[in-house]
């Protein structure tokens, strides 16, 4: 296919499509496939910047045993609000992550809750590395955001742990096949860097990601702790003050 | 040690209040704890670009440990080493657990906690002096808080370590915009309950 004028490089272009094969992940069973609203597979050193609905479900999954998911929410309509990690842990005096663990914004409010966790090798503490930063600064620019928007961050899938003394100690993924859901209760931009952990330098492997719409489940009670049950008082209030919508 | 240097600045900052001063490259800062268990909630910016800011993350990495005590290097997102510890009477302070908010206190309190004063009050009020705003602000040191992780991640606020008189001392790497909030928390142990007045002495 020649490509020495304007017709044929269109045509050698169009041709690619045609021809390419496109790797998703695996799409979740029991899940209206109408439902779906986003589904990539993120390649080592590759990110995503998504705008997500109250009620989205995402699932971020690690099929080959190794991603490490970078991870920072902002509110959509308003990012100065964004996931606070110290809030995170602090509010629900817990360091690591798993099923019930909200994931809280600077104002008091849950923007996600982590509702599946078949890892449970998560890490609050040690943030981005700098390929991760620089791919979440990526993420962020592209949806109007700066770099000091960039606060800290969340990883899933690799997991640390505090001995007494303070120190860090890594222990690793928990295999292929592990995945984490989170709930998002306000709309969100969700920014997401599948890059090396600072402390773990097993090379990341592709990472899934899958939204589906589930507004349902917001209804649902996901964690009957007092501070929980508060945040998300704040959450609906939130909400209904902007919207007028009933509270979930 | 503040014998042999020359005071360039020696401030008593109030319970409850906010404070703030460039800390120049070579000069120490000495925060003295003077009643005892009084949370100093601190954020570094690099004074010649806010956006090189402190990261509690990159220097929990860097050195492998959630506390900070003599030794420990303040670093930004990038790198770059603002502060170092360079003594310590206490041992062991936080940089997980981040500031108290208005609204944070609602969820570990209650409601009726909304309208007290908070550190991220304080650190916006203080922030606005040098042209930062929320945005800016990012997880922060707590000097004097002792905030221990269980083996099972089970995280929280306990009785602190420190006693009245007891100090630390950081020398700055480079130009460095300090702030700090002196905590006016009143619902946990990290002032024993009852906020108290702490000395900031920069000598060079």
């Amino acid at each position: 296919m020649t490509t020495a004028s304007t017709t044929g490089a269109r045509d050698h272009a169009r041709s690619q499509a045609a021809v390419a094969a496109t790797v998703g992940p695996d799409l979740p069973s029991g899940v209206d496939p109408d439902a779906i609203i986003f589904a990539q597979r993120i390649p080592a050193g590759g990110y995503a910047n998504v705008v997500l609905g109250r009620g989205t479900r995402i699932r971020l999954s690690d099929p080959a045993g190794a991603a490490c998911a970078h991870v920072l929410l902002l509110r959509a309509e308003s990012p100065w609000e964004r996931l606070n990690v110290a809030d995170t842990v602090k509010v629900p005096w817990q360091a690591y992550l798993s099923t019930g663990h909200p994931l809280l914004s600077d104002q008091g409010r849950v923007l996600a809750t982590l509702v599946a966790d078949s890892s449970g090798r998560h890490d609050t503490l040690c943030g981005p590395s700098p390929a991760a930063r620089q791919a979440l600064r990526l993420a962020g620019v592209k949806q109007g955001l700066e770099p000091r928007d960039i606060g800290p961050t969340v990883s899933f899938f690799r997991g640390i742990r505090v001995e007494s003394d303070g120190a860090l100690t890594v222990s690793g993924t928990a295999g292929a096949g592990a995945a984490v859901d989170l709930l998002i209760h306000l709309p969100v931009t969700l920014l997401v860097a599948n890059a090396e952990h600072p402390l773990d330098p097993t090379p990341p492997t592709a990472l899934d990601v899958v939204a589906w719409s589930a507004p349902a489940q917001l209804a649902l009670t996901h964690n009957t702790d007092p501070e929980y049950l508060r945040a998300v008082e704040n959450t609906e209030r939130d909400w209904h003050a902007r919207t007028l919508e009933a509270r979930a | 040690m503040i014998d042999t240097r020359t005071v360039v600045l020696d401030q008593t900052v109030p319970a409850r209040a906010p404070w703030s001063a460039v800390v120049r490259a070579g000069e120490q800062l000495e925060i003295i704890d003077l009643h005892g268990n009084q949370a100093v909630d601190c954020l570094l910016y690099n004074a010649a670009d806010h956006t090189d800011r402190y990261s509690a993350q990159a220097t929990v990495t860097a050195q492998r440990n959630i506390f900070l005590t003599t030794g420990s290097v303040l670093l930004t997102e990038s790198g770059t080493p603002l502060m170092t510890v360079v003594a310590d009477e206490v041992g062991n302070h936080d940089t997980v657990a981040g500031a108290c908010s208005q609204e944070s206190n609602t969820l570990r309190y209650g409601h009726h906690t909304r309208h007290q004063h908070a550190c991220v009050e304080n650190f916006l009020a203080e922030g606005l002096k040098w042209g930062l705003g929320k945005r800016d602000l990012v997880s922060n040191i707590n000097w004097f808080m002792n905030v221990p992780v269980e083996a099972d991640g089970t995280l929280g606020i306990v009785d602190g370590l420190s006693a009245p008189g007891k100090s630390l001392t950081l020398r700055a790497e480079i130009d460095t915009l300090v702030l700090v909030s002196n905590c006016p928390q009143i619902n946990n142990p990290c002032n024993g309950f009852a906020p108290t007045p702490v000395r900031m002495v920069v000598t060079r």
